[in-house]
């Protein structure tokens, strides 16, 4: 039985009406909420080489962590080597580097990978770490269908706000339907894409932005899978969500009770899923780490705190609290433990996790999320009209009109004058700013990673069979070429010869061309 | 939202608005402060060269020699700044351009005097007011040439 702190008992969940559990979700996936399950505290990391990293996620598992998380470097992100001539300075500083199978092996040894998940934030060369994973579980005795976890593989918004693409969007897609369609068929325990508001916000949408353009890129790919020849209740029961927590508490509630409900709805409807789990918007959150303040950091602390909790009452499946430090750099090993704790506390400490959706029935809260549904509406009707009735055409369209980009840099510019003007409060920024002299105790990352790091890559270069590294990746270009043919087996096979990610992604590109953005402000 | 403003070459004629030229080098993606800065400084009167992302040292310069720019604005998030912006100083000076750089952006406070040895004009931190981004630029180019 659960109770409050003073001993009085609680029903899992409170009043009439829509329960918790019931379509369409508004408040909630399940009837019982955390009770039955915690969210994962899923903690992101990364840095320097593939070591480094490795020993950062045996500290958090030890630190009572339940799920890993990668951040990889530029480079690896950008689908570069880290030989690269722009990798220079780049390699291992914002998150770990990757370059080939060899790095990945470093990566997760000693973690057993069908016991932990594991997300993988890559995009452009999502499905390229998507097989090294594979390749590197394989070769320990774990067949890819026991693994479990994440990878991003959210191509459309980097069009539209984090800007990490390689290809083109079309082929971009093509790569993220075939990922989908493997992992459909092959991996059951795995999340092909993370649908992600996350970048959109931190790129500086409102709320409503985030969610609309979330939701409409999300049902993009629900086309595409579709057209690729997949039964929607097939694969959209593994589709997953990834949202921003920001400052503003009760938007923030709404805009994830909307989500669920404006996902379950649009599934049912429009792409006539019946299996109720291809109707649940299931999201992970991580708080906002553009609301991080480089002036008196410890402040952020009590800032991420409340996002957490307005991630925790919006009924988030798994949670990222950044780091006090992270303003600057990428957070130190203490900071990191403090925002883990920091989520230990909202879970077993304030009872927000005893009862399910206990905002709901709130008359603002409820006219909050009808608001953030509002919103949405309205942009979902735009990319409608310029895709013709088809949200993938429109979001292709949004990208190349500069739609999606627009919006956003008018939705920053338009904050950033507020804080200016002072019509908005930052604490310790805009006011407050007295003894804000404090310094934060900054992790650095030295030179010696990029030079290890390419030592390495060039004894893998030396040691490995060049002939089938070149037959391997001359299959993946043939094979690129048709359409019809799935690239993740031929993507396999490449990393399985220390393929770097730079060759495979250069074979790629030979194809599908590389994506040039028109500048605009 | 404006593309890019075509090539007009100005006299350096004192009346007439600061060209600048805004960029991130490299695979850097975060390009929230770059237009918000571009806007401000746009609002405050200056020409605008807007080039955005995945620019190189050779391009930057190509950029200001085309489009007579009086300073160039960098900004840094992805920790590159000490080996990007010391590059991007070098590559102006051997252009002989005499235009200052400033960066904007994640540069942390010990960083800073270490750009500023390496030939770096101003380093605008995050929180930096409109006002102070609009006059730094402004005073990195009269310091550089006063005539301005």
């Amino acid at each position: 039985m659960v109770e409050t702190m003073s001993g009085i008992p609680l029903d899992p969940t409170y009043g009439d009406g829509l329960q918790p559990g019931e379509y369409p979700f508004t408040r909630g996936l399940y009837p019982t909420g955390y009770r039955s399950k915690l969210w994962t505290m899923r903690m992101f990391a990364g840095f320097g080489t593939a070591t480094d990293t490795n020993s950062r996620f045996h500290a958090l598992l030890r630190a009572g962590g339940t799920g890993l998380s990668t951040a990889f470097d530029m480079p690896t992100l950008m689908g570069r080597d880290s030989d690269h001539e722009w990798s220079v300075g780049e390699v291992g500083r914002a998150g770990v580097a990757v370059d080939t199978l060899a790095d990945m092996e470093d990566l997760f040894a000693g973690i057993e990978l069908d016991k932990v998940t594991t997300s993988m934030t890559i995009n452009g060369p999502a499905a390229i770490c998507m097989a090294m994973y594979i390749a590197v579980a394989e070769k320990s005795g774990i067949g890819r269908a026991h693994l479990g976890g994440t990878i991003q593989n959210d191509i459309l918004k980097e069009y539209q706000a984090q800007k990490e693409y390689i290809f083109p969007p079309r082929p971009s897609v093509r790569l993220v339907t075939d990922l989908i369609r493997f992992t459909t068929a092959e991996m059951p325990r795995w999340h092909p894409v993370s649908i992600s508001g996350y970048h959109i916000r931190e790129a500086g949408s409102t709320a409503a932005q985030e969610l609309a353009f979330t939701l409409a890129n999300g049902f993009a790919y629900v086309e595409a899978a579709i057209a690729a020849g997949l039964e929607v209740d097939d694969f959209a029961p593994r589709l997953s969500f990834f949202f921003n927590a920001h400052s503003d508490f009760f938007e923030e509630i709404g805009k994830f009770r909307a989500a669920r409900r404006i996902w379950a709805s649009w599934m049912k409807d429009r792409y006539g899923a019946t299996n109720p789990k291809s109707q649940m918007c299931r999201f992970h959150t991580q708080t906002a780490g553009v609301s991080l303040t480089a002036q008196q950091p410890e402040n952020n602390i009590a800032s991420v705190a409340v996002q957490a909790l307005s991630a925790v009452l919006g009924g988030t499946q798994s949670l990222h609290t950044d780091s006090y430090d992270e303003a600057l750099a990428l957070p130190t090993e203490k900071a990191a433990r403090i925002a883990l704790r920091t989520q230990q506390i909202v879970a077993h400490e304030t009872g927000a996790a005893s009862v399910v959706d206990p905002l709901g029935g709130a008359h603002f809260v409820e006219w909050m999320t009808d608001e953030m549904e509002r919103q949405a509406n309205e942009i979902f009707d735009h990319i409608d009209q310029i895709g013709r009735g088809s949200m993938l055409e429109g979001v292709y369209a949004g990208i190349d009109d500069g739609y999606f980009v627009g919006e956003i840099a008018d939705a920053a510019y338009r904050f950033e004058r507020e804080v200016n003007a002072g019509r908005r409060i930052i604490v310790g920024v805009n006011e407050f700013t007295e003894n804000d002299d404090d310094e934060a105790n900054l992790l650095s990352i030295g030179h010696a990673t990029e030079e290890m790091q390419i030592k390495r890559l060039d004894q893998i270069r030396s040691d490995r069979n060049d002939d089938a590294v070149r037959a391997s990746l001359a299959a993946l270009v043939e094979a690129a070429g048709q359409p019809d043919i799935n690239l993740m087996p031929s993507i396999i096979d490449a990393v399985q010869t220390y393929a770097t990610e730079g060759e495979i992604v250069a074979a790629l590109e030979s194809v599908f061309g590389t994506y040039v953005e028109t500048a605009m402000v | 939202m404006s593309e890019t403003p075509g090539i007009s070459p100005l006299s350096a004629d004192h009346q007439e608005p600061l060209r600048v030229v805004l960029a991130k080098l490299g695979f850097d993606g975060h390009d929230r402060g770059l237009k918000v800065v571009a806007r401000t400084l746009r609002d405050a009167g200056m020409e605008v060269i807007y080039l955005g992302l995945r620019q190189t040292t050779d391009s930057i310069v190509a950029a200001c020699e085309q489009e007579d720019a009086d300073v160039i604005g960098l900004s840094m998030h992805n920790a590159g700044h000490l080996t990007l912006a010391p590059r991007m100083v070098q590559a102006v000076e051997e252009a002989g351009l005499g235009v200052p750089v400033v960066i904007g952006g994640i540069v942390p406070a010990e960083d800073v005097t270490v750009l500023i040895e390496a030939g770096v004009a101003v380093v605008l931190g995050p929180g930096a007011s409109t006002e102070e981004v609009v006059a730094a630029v402004r005073a990195a180019v009269a310091r550089q040439s006063p005539a301005r």
